[in-house]
């Protein structure tokens, strides 16, 4: 006697957290009633495989049928069909965004394309995480771009707002749409050892500090992207570097802030041209903004022009952090220099990023 | 009374693409009522449409209003060729016509199309003005008003019961007639939705008509039923009960919550308030609403009618009052013919109520049922109603012919049902015979009822189960002992009813439900020989299905059975009967015997082996069972121990001994230890697989009990969590070669199998029962059967069980008390027993509360209010950092607008979709029905063409019922609603064709629509304004956008 038609419809409907756990991890109901019956609940309850499948079957159909309004969580709020308590709401959505580091890590400033998405396969061999899952989260983060891709306003806070993540998914998620904006290269070896959350962080402090949604809430521009007008300013911070005067002068007043590490043996020695440098690259870092090709080089250039050589001259995170604090207030002092406060929100950015960065 | 309905469209949302160029909609309105019909202006390129039409008013008389759906059809404009249908939206507007229930309806309905399902929702406002009008010869009844539930809605008073009220009508089913071949499916389905609508609406003021001949003003237990019968018509039919109904008007008093309806009645002072609504004043009057043309020419129908229902009641209905009582006799007979004198002015004396006003039910004899066979395409005239109107009064006669038989004059918890296959049809009436108190039955009687207080001798919590026929003229053999309870009148051993049980009983330990399930083949067969061959069949079926009910019964050591329901369902090969009632022990019952096995051949020594082993199963079973459902009669010495007022009871037994001759006493004590056992005998396999299938009946898991009545005898203690369900299975009987056996084993484990999976499906809401568990069978095809249950789990508290025992106890018996006061000798002996039924304190709840820990989060287990609130607090984090308005994203145009900041779309707190809770039950666990808004009564079709894209048919029909019960909800929160009471599918029509990559359902509902308030929020808020949090995402939202 074999059941063709078996449903189970409840007027608050039912969530099991676990299957849907499953479901989200891509498995099939084959593989979900195997996983389920591991877990040891035909013991516990005393119940029969086939009660498990058509149970499993019921909830998978139900999740499918979510799915549509997953994909715009204000719906699933106003919607009638299902009738769901809110803070069950909240975890549907929740669990529906939430995403394995590995893959965003693997994603993060790739071009979130058809073509992107046809690697999954190799991703998903990498990271662990099922095909099915992996091509699902795509589809999130996708999804996410495009919806707010052309809004202007805090990015972050956009995406809280239409897709109703907790705030910390929603930063993650802007996160991932910055970079995805910019194209960021994040896949070279040197860059290996920087996490998913070390990236996250850096494109917060970027858009906190460099995006004009940060001075002005009513900005014209998407948030994602990078405000043209900063950039085109950031080449006027070359003079720090090109005007012979400026440079030494920067330098004399850094290190004669008495940081001793940077009047020490090392400093200077082994980084071979020291502050001068240093101080080259992160004002080129900036100048180089403009390029879009360039933009992508941003964390190469950092890891590769600053923290390797502070890593190879063996500084601690705290050297670092003096080293930027008084690199970042020495213009203060120096005559002719007009763009103290385009510096400062520059610098803010980029100590930040480099500070997160600087690890094993 | 004519009237003007007025119609406003306010808005859509969610609309699907209909234009695949733009992927936008231009969508309009029509608004169609009788043959009128209105549009909205198109709104373009939009999917979320701002209609804000301007009121629409259709000048109608009444007779139109109560027939007449609400036709609103959401259209995409297309210049070039035809408008799409995007769907409909069917409004019944009954609701506004009573002058006490709901005054508006409006609010967001998801827009249904049968091909598609819901495409979006439209905000709709529905008004009526009603103009006084006192033709005399009116048509119309509009003020009746009409519930499903079946027993005395909650915040009224039952003045008087007038009685049995019913109407059928007949017409061709579009789905047959010669344009269905060339209209599309979807036309079909909705010329058919259309007329069932307008068909109900006929029958409900029809109905009315009747209600208002009979000078009441409502009709209660409002069963409507519909009958596909193919190809000789569509038949709707409806029974009910006639009541002029009071409104008691401090409904807002706080009371403790009782779990039982009824009870809830008494307490709340009698205000006679003058209601325009009240029709008692008026004198009685003779009841001739029925004019039958019975004709006697029915040659053409091959019926036959079981006339077997005696031997169905035969062992479990005890009788006999003649002897009993000394005093109580002679008053009995006086009663009675008063009782006599007000039924026998009516047809039938029948109520299609389960549970009553105490004091109303005075004995009940037993079940009596009939059916009958009838061939459809006999029909002389198919397209009137004479033919069935005789088919069902002939049953009619004979179940009250059954009732006589058993001493009743009346009939309670009365339902008729059909069930057809291709052209035969077998109709099934069934009720509990009865023995009713005249004084609810009559006008101007209750001062009569003074004087038969006295005459009331029957304790209230065994009364009911004191026979009513003469114990030296028995309708059938049967049992009889004194009662255990009040050791003065006779009672039988086992007592089936289909009634609820009644509050004031007296039950040891906990209820279960009980099945019995059984399967006939038949051979297939044409016309009459087919109809001979089924009606051959009924008989044994009936007395199968006794029989197994009997041994599950005793083998839960229970001795009475509630809520009985036997559904006899026919299909090309097989007959298929399924029994569910609730089991209990009756204190005034004896306790049921054993059940012995006995075989025939006694001399072959394996084989005597395997009895006793069986026997010894057997025992283990029912000793097993006492333990679960707590069954330790009061008689057992251990048991005193337990009770917590053991005292009172020794001395109210010495009490008993002295008002008793002596006699009595030795006849008592010798019934009390004769304990006669129910001898299976096993002559042949086909006994021993009986026997095997006894004990393969599971127990539910622990944690877990079930029952088919509204509540569940043994437990009082209900938080408000309560989850509405509704599961369907289809089954294919592989067998090649089915015998008897194989099928009905299959069958059993058919519903078993789903029971398990239900209570696998609700472990999270442990401890909880599943109450009125309602299983339909339906055999759609050769070899298929269909299983729908719907059910609600409540979940319990476990703990609390123990502490609530004292103090309502005391309340209840108070309550007892001032009912009878005769019967101030006996309260002892209700405060001694720990399980009767008791209100739950309502500290309880804000205990449950705190320690809120069963897997679905405390917020869910109550008020929508909460809900709410939860909504609100999740917008302000959304909102945090912005200092605008939460916006909700409609994933269309406004993308390309930016600003998102600026729009201030629907999603804060006014448009979150209010919660509204279903149940089959009459009433919401922790809370107080403070209204009453009318019926609801939704038939939906849906088709797919293309079954495999949408899931198969479980995709298919899972979609599908939670379509309707989002259907459901979405009208009563327009309503001003926030719970569905007396819930109940009463049909789910699946037909499958996999090969086209078809099905087509069709699903009836209906339920009462009301307004609840927690009992916790009832202390606080006296004027409680739960209506406007219900009313649903308003229209506030839409303005804004």
């Amino acid at each position: 006697m074999s059941s063709d038609l078996d449903v189970f419809v409840g007027n608050t409907t039912l969530i099991d957290e676990e299957v849907y756990r499953l479901w989200l991890d891509g498995h099939s109901v084959a593989e979900a009633v195997a996983r389920r019956l591991r877990g040891g609940v035909l013991e516990r309850e005393g119940t029969s495989v086939a009660v498990l499948q058509s149970d499993t079957r019921d909830h998978y159909r139900t999740f499918q049928m979510l799915e549509r309004l997953l994909h715009a969580p204000p719906r699933l709020l106003q919607q009638l069909l299902f009738q769901i308590p809110p803070e069950r709401q909240a975890l549907l959505v929740q669990r529906y965004y939430a995403f394995d580091e590995a893959l965003a890590r693997e994603l993060l400033g790739k071009k979130l394309s058809k073509g992107t998405k046809k690697e999954l396969d190799e991703v998903s061999a990498r990271t662990g995480v099922g095909i099915r899952s992996c091509r699902r989260q795509f589809d999130n983060f996708k999804r996410v771009f495009k919806a707010v891709e052309e809004l202007r306003g805090p990015l972050a806070e956009n995406i809280q707002q239409l897709f109703l993540l907790p705030p910390a998914l929603a930063r993650d998620y802007a996160a991932i749409v910055f970079f995805a904006n910019s194209r960021f290269e994040t896949g070279k070896r040197r860059l290996q050892f920087l996490s998913f959350g070390d990236f996250a962080a850096c494109a917060q402090s970027m858009m906190a500090h460099w995006s004009q949604g940060a001075l002005a809430p009513e900005a014209a521009e998407p948030d994602g992207d990078l405000p043209k007008s900063f950039l085109q300013d950031l080449k006027e911070l070359k003079v720090l570097v090109s005007d012979k005067d400026l440079l030494d002068q920067h330098k004399r007043d850094t290190s004669g802030m008495g940081v001793p590490v940077l009047g020490g043996p090392g400093f200077g020695g082994s980084l071979g041209g020291g502050v001068p440098a240093l101080s080259r690259a992160l004002v080129n870092v900036g100048g180089k903004l403009t390029h879009a090709r360039d933009v992508r080089d941003f964390f190469v250039d950092l890891v590769e022009k600053v923290i390797e050589p502070c890593r190879s001259d063996k500084w601690s995170p705290g050297d670092l952090r003096l080293f930027l604090t008084h690199y970042t207030a020495a213009p203060r002092n120096l005559p002719g220099f007009r763009h103290q406060a385009l510096w400062e929100r520059y610098m803010a950015a980029i100590s930040a990023c480099l500070l997160r960065m600087y690890h094993d | 009374m004519p009237g003007k309905l007025k119609v406003k469209i306010v808005a859509g949302r969610h609309l699907p693409v209909m234009d695949r160029a733009s992927d936008l909609t231009d969508a309009f309105v029509e608004v169609k009522f009788g043959n009128t019909t209105f549009k909205t202006d198109v709104y373009p390129k939009s999917l979320n449409p701002q209609w804000n039409s301007e009121w629409f008013k259709f000048e109608v008389d009444d007779e139109e209003l109560q027939d007449e759906p609400l036709q609103i059809t959401v259209l995409d404009h297309d210049t070039y060729s035809a408008n799409d249908a995007i769907g409909k939206v069917y409004i019944d507007i009954d609701p506004l016509l009573y002058s006490e229930a709901a005054t508006v309806i409006s609010g967001w309905f998801p827009i249904y199309d049968t091909i598609h399902g819901i495409r979006g929702e439209i905000n709709v406002v529905v008004k009526v003005d009603l103009f006084n009008d006192l033709n005399r010869f009116r048509q119309s009844s509009c003020g009746v008003k009409f519930f499903c539930t079946t027993s005395i809605p909650k915040c009224y008073r039952a003045v008087v019961i007038h009685g049995f009220v019913e109407e059928l009508v007949v017409n061709e089913d579009p789905e047959y007639q010669w344009i269905d071949r060339i209209r599309t499916p979807r036309a079909s389905n909705e010329a058919r939705q259309r007329l069932i609508s307008l068909m109900s609406g006929e029958l409900q003021r029809k109905i009315g008509l009747k209600v208002l001949e009979m000078r009441g003003n409502a009709v209660v237990g409002y069963l409507q039923c519909f009958d596909l019968e193919g190809e000789s018509g569509l038949v709707v039919r409806a029974i009910g009960t006639a009541c002029t109904l009071d409104k008691l008007s401090n409904t807002s008093a706080f009371l403790p919550a009782c779990n039982s309806p009824s009870k809830e009645m008494k307490e709340i002072p009698f205000n006679e308030d003058p209601n325009p609504n009240t029709y008692s004043s008026g004198p009685s009057t003779p009841l001739k609403n029925q004019t039958y043309s019975f004709s006697p020419s029915k040659s053409y129908s091959r019926q036959s009618s079981s006339s077997d229902t005696d031997l169905s009641l035969t062992p479990k209905t005890g009788m006999g009052s003649g002897s009993a009582g000394k005093e109580g006799g002679p008053f009995k007979t006086l009663l009675r013919q008063q009782t006599q004198s007000a039924l026998e002015q009516r047809e039938f004396p029948f109520f299609t109520l389960t549970t009553f006003p105490p004091g109303f039910l005075l004995h009940v004899g037993g079940v009596v049922s009939a059916r009958s066979v009838k061939l459809l395409d006999r029909i002389h005239n198919p397209d009137e109603p004479e033919t069935r109107d005789a088919w069902w009064a002939e049953i009619r006669q004979e179940i009250k012919s059954h009732a006589k038989a058993l001493g009743c004059h009346a009939v309670v918890g009365y339902s008729e049902s059909t069930s057809i296959c291709e052209e035969v049809c077998i109709l099934s009436a069934s009720g509990t015979a009865a023995v009713l108190n005249p004084r609810f039955l009559q006008d101007g009687t209750m001062e009569g009822c003074l004087e038969q207080r006295i005459e009331e001798a029957s304790p209230p919590g065994c009364g009911f189960c004191h026979i009513p026929y003469d114990e030296l003229n028995m309708p059938f053999p049967a049992h009889l002992t004194y009662c255990y309870n009040c050791r003065k009148q006779k009672v039988p051993d086992v007592l089936f009813t289909t009634i609820d049980l009644p509050v004031e009983a007296i039950v040891v330990g906990k209820g279960c439900l009980i099945q019995a399930r059984l399967c006939r083949l038949k051979k297939k067969a044409q016309a009459e020989a087919n109809a001979t061959s089924i009606s051959n069949l009924l008989p044994f079926m009936e007395y199968e299905v006794h029989t197994q009910l009997m041994n599950k019964l005793k083998l839960r050591g229970m001795n009475a059975l509630f809520g009985l329901r036997i559904q006899i369902t026919v299909g090309e090969n097989m007959l298929m009967g399924l029994a569910s009632a609730t089991g209990v022990y009756l204190a005034a019952l004896p306790t049921p015997g054993g059940i012995q096995i006995a075989g025939k051949t006694p001399n072959d020594g394996t084989y005597e082996q395997h009895i006793s082993h069986m026997q010894k199963k057997i025992n283990d079973t029912i000793a097993k069972n006492k333990e679960l459902y707590e069954i330790n009669p009061p008689e057992l010495p251990e048991e005193i121990i337990g009770s917590p007022i053991p005292e009172p009871r020794q001395r109210s037994r010495l009490l008993r001994s002295q008002s008793e001759s002596s006699d009595e006493v030795t006849e008592l004590d010798l019934s009390h230890g004769k304990k006669d056992a129910f001898v299976l005998e096993i002559d042949d396999t086909d006994a021993m697989e009986d026997v095997h299938s006894l004990l393969t009946d599971v127990p539910p898991p622990s944690g877990f009990y079930s029952c088919n009545t509204e509540i569940m005898p043994g437990i009082n203690n209900w938080t408000p969590e309560i989850q509405m369900f509704t599961a369907v299975r289809v089954s294919r009987l592989s067998n090649i070669n089915p015998t008897n056996q194989t099928l009905n084993k299959n069958f059993n484990d058919l519903c078993e199998n789903l029971l398990k999976s239900l209570y696998f499906k609700l472990r999270s809401m442990v401890p909880c029962c599943l109450c009125h568990v309602n299983f339909t069978v339906a055999l759609p095809e050769d070899e298929l059967v269909q299983i729908a249950v719907t059910a609600v789990a409540i979940t319990y508290d476990k703990n609390q069980a123990l502490q609530a025992n004292k103090a309502p106890t005391e309340k209840s018996q108070q309550r007892a008390s001032t009912d009878n006061e005769e019967q101030l000798q006996f309260p002892l002996e209700l405060s001694s027993d720990p399980l009767s039924s008791q209100p739950f304190s309502p500290a309880k709840e804000a205990l449950e509360g705190a320690s809120s820990h069963t897997g679905i989060p405390a917020a869910q287990r109550d008020r929508c209010n909460s809900w709410i609130e939860l909504i609100k607090l999740k917008a302000q984090t959304i909102r945090r950092g912005s200092i605008k308005t939460t916006t909700s994203l409609e994933k269309a145009s406004p993308l390309a607008e930016g600003y998102l900041r600026h729009r201030s779309v629907p999603s804060g707190t006014n448009s979150t979709v209010s919660v509204v809770k279903m149940t089959p039950l009459s009433f919401l666990p922790g809370a107080k029905i403070t209204k009453y808004l009318g019926i609801i009564n939704m038939f939906f079709i849906r088709e797919t063409t293309s079954l495999r894209e949408e899931g198969g048919v479980s995709g298919f029909l899972h979609a599908f019922i939670a379509e309707v019960f989002a259907m459901v909800r979405a009208h009563v929160a327009a309503l001003g609603g926030n719970a569905v009471v007396s819930y109940i599918m009463k049909q789910c029509v699946f037909m499958e064709n996999p090969n086209k990559n078809q099905a087509q359902c069709l699903i009836n509902v209906s339920g009462d629509a009301v307004i609840f308030v927690r009992e916790s929020e009832l202390e606080v808020l006296p004027a409680p304004p739960p209506a406007a949090a219900a009313q649903p995402a308003g229209s506030a939202g839409d303005v804004t956008t």
